[in-house]
């Protein structure tokens, strides 16, 4: 027996892994593609399944909703992704610089990264309340009736965006910091001697050596970002109207509020489908600038 | 003379940037400990303070909250054992016994491409799965969907620790008459204990931090979390906002404990999806 365990070690130590993955990915994978071809009616206790081939595409073709969540999931990303990724670079070259409180600022920047997502939707929905929030109650102390924030239909997805850049520019701040503290520092302090301002050292020492990071970054959060749904769902579930409608959202909605399972299998293999061809670039790309690293 | 950005402008920059980040939530927790008079009347600081809404949680018919923190948990808990338990076993054996390449590269890359594909891929499935097995509605069936969300990057983790254990090691130990199973356990392991409450905080954080497959797969409080109670406040038509900001702030206690004692452990996990491809 206990030879038998140290002969097998490998394989027997491997095996619940793989047996978790089996089970619990690519099963519900299999699954889902099924799906997405299938009628499924839910019965109690179980459940019926009908071979529907492409309907749900054709479904698709139709649904306005959906394209408007697919927009605005694009739009969405598309405007978060740079902006957190300036901030967050601009944070991690300052923290580099400094050696007092570098500790304190790297603590606090890594808080909203550690509260559970719904309750930073929470944290904004009370500040960004129309009657009792704190934003509207300070600008009616200078006489200035605040706006719905997140009721208003040209508002809202500002709103939400906003509140992602809050959340996720701590995520972006820690990788340039790495990236930034691996520059050593006599590559930007030869470059003053040489007579060049902070924003020319910036620009032409740090940024082209920090350009893998950069792009391995975007990509990353690219990805993440496309998979946002707790925080809108909190602020503003996706409305008004279909203001803030995300794919994440509207696929929860098909699938649990509408109970459409088969479509809402076809949305998720679509999505998951998009994001593979993303994965797959990314991977790519990473393993191109681990190599030119 | 240097010509580096200013102390003045560096440290401006930061601490405004401090000052955005905690706001928010000091402002939350000023409002968990208000009346609601003071909520609505819009005192900022010189308010009467309570722990009323705090005490509406976990007190009375209608209280939720002390069950689904404990759900949430159990949760927590679960899915780190196992997790932890998986992961370590799979991890060590993957970065040091020699496998064809292309087995340990198909595990690692499906690993990779599950973490990165959005968690409602898994939703549907899994709740056709949780009815189908009697599982809906428990903190069980959390335990189970949290480990798939936490596993990749649990192996990926622990993997990049056991690699960095010096092969001599071993190898000593395995002359001394350490059978392969007794190596891992007496020498490996010990070894990697830093990594291994990384990855344990992660995989706890990760876990307490879900809502969609609690949403998903829960429909009480019987098998519901905190982000659950915290997200049926605003389906009301009356906001209980003092309530809310209590609610929120409970939901945030892990992370003010993380940041306040294991905040170096963290940071390694937290980007390292990022670095590795």
């Amino acid at each position: 027996m206990g030879r038998l365990l140290n002969e097998h070690f490998p394989l027997i130590a491997i095996a619940p892994l793989v047996v978790a993955l089996l089970v619990l990915t690519l099963y519900p994978a299999v699954q889902l593609v099924r799906m997405a071809f299938s009628d499924v009616g839910l019965v109690s206790g179980g459940t019926t399944w009908t071979f529907v081939g492409l309907d749900h595409l054709r479904t698709l073709a139709a649904d306005r909703v959906a394209r408007i969540a697919f927009t605005n999931t694009l739009i969405f990303t598309v405007v978060v992704v740079p902006i957190e990724a300036a901030l967050g670079l601009l944070l991690a070259y300052l923290v580099n610089q400094t050696r007092t409180l570098g500790t304190f600022y790297k603590t606090v920047f890594i808080v909203p990264l550690l509260l559970p997502p719904i309750a930073i939707g929470a944290l904004w929905r009370l500040m960004l309340d129309y009657n009792y929030g704190v934003v509207n109650q300070a600008l009616l102390a200078f006489g200035i009736g605040g706006p719905p924030w997140l009721a208003s239909p040209s508002l809202a997805l500002p709103m939400v965006m906003l509140v992602d850049v809050w959340h996720w520019t701590s995520f972006m701040f820690l990788i340039f910091l790495a990236g930034v503290s691996s520059i050593p520092i006599e590559l930007g302090e030869a470059a003053e001697v040489d007579g060049a301002s902070p924003w020319q050292v910036f620009r032409d020492v740090v940024l082209p050596i920090l350009k893998p990071t950069i792009v391995v970054a975007l990509m990353m959060r690219t990805i993440l970002a496309f998979k946002v749904f707790d925080v809108p769902y909190l602020l503003t579930g996706g409305g008004p109207g279909t203001a803030t409608e995300m794919i994440n959202i509207y696929i929860e909605k098909v699938f649990f509020q509408q109970f459409r399972v088969g479509y809402g299998g076809m949305l998720t293999l679509l999505t998951a489908l998009i994001l593979s061809t993303f994965v797959i670039v990314y991977q790519q790309l990473s393993r191109r600038v681990e190599a030119e690293a | 003379m240097r010509l580096r950005a200013g102390p003045l402008f560096r440290h401006g920059v930061l601490m405004s940037a401090v000052l955005i980040t905690l706001l928010p939530i000091v402002f939350t927790a000023f409002t968990s400990f208000k009346f609601r008079r003071d909520i609505i009347s819009g005192r900022f600081f010189d308010f009467e303070r309570t722990l009323v809404n705090y005490e509406r949680l976990f007190e009375g018919s209608r209280a939720v909250f002390g069950q689904l923190t404990v759900n949430s948990l159990i949760a927590g808990i679960g899915s780190t054992l196992l997790v932890l338990f998986i992961a370590s076993l799979g991890a060590y054996t993957l970065s040091r016994f020699r496998w064809p390449k292309r087995v340990s590269a198909l595990i690692l890359g499906w690993l990779l491409f599950v973490y990165m594909l959005p968690p409602i891929t898994f939703a549907g499935p899994f709740y056709l799965i949780a009815r189908q097995i009697g599982l809906f509605d428990t903190p069980a069936v959390l335990v189970i969907a949290h480990s798939v969300l936490t596993l990749p990057f649990a192996v990926w983790l622990l993997q990049s620790f056991f690699a960095e254990i010096p092969r001599e090691l071993e190898e000593a130990a395995s002359l001394d008459g350490c059978s392969r199973a007794g190596t891992f356990w007496r020498v490996a392991l010990p070894i990697t204990l830093p990594g291994l409450y990384a990855t344990a905080i992660l995989t706890f954080v990760f876990s307490w931090k879900d809502f969609l497959f609690a949403l998903v797969l829960t429909s009480t409080p019987r098998g519901g979390t905190i982000p659950i109670g915290i997200a049926s406040f605003v389906q009301e038509w009356d906001l209980r906002y003092g309530e809310m900001a209590a609610a929120t702030m409970l939901a945030a206690i892990p992370a003010i404990i993380l940041v306040l004692f294991a905040q170096r452990h963290i940071i390694k996990g937290m980007t390292m999806g990022a670095v590795k491809g």
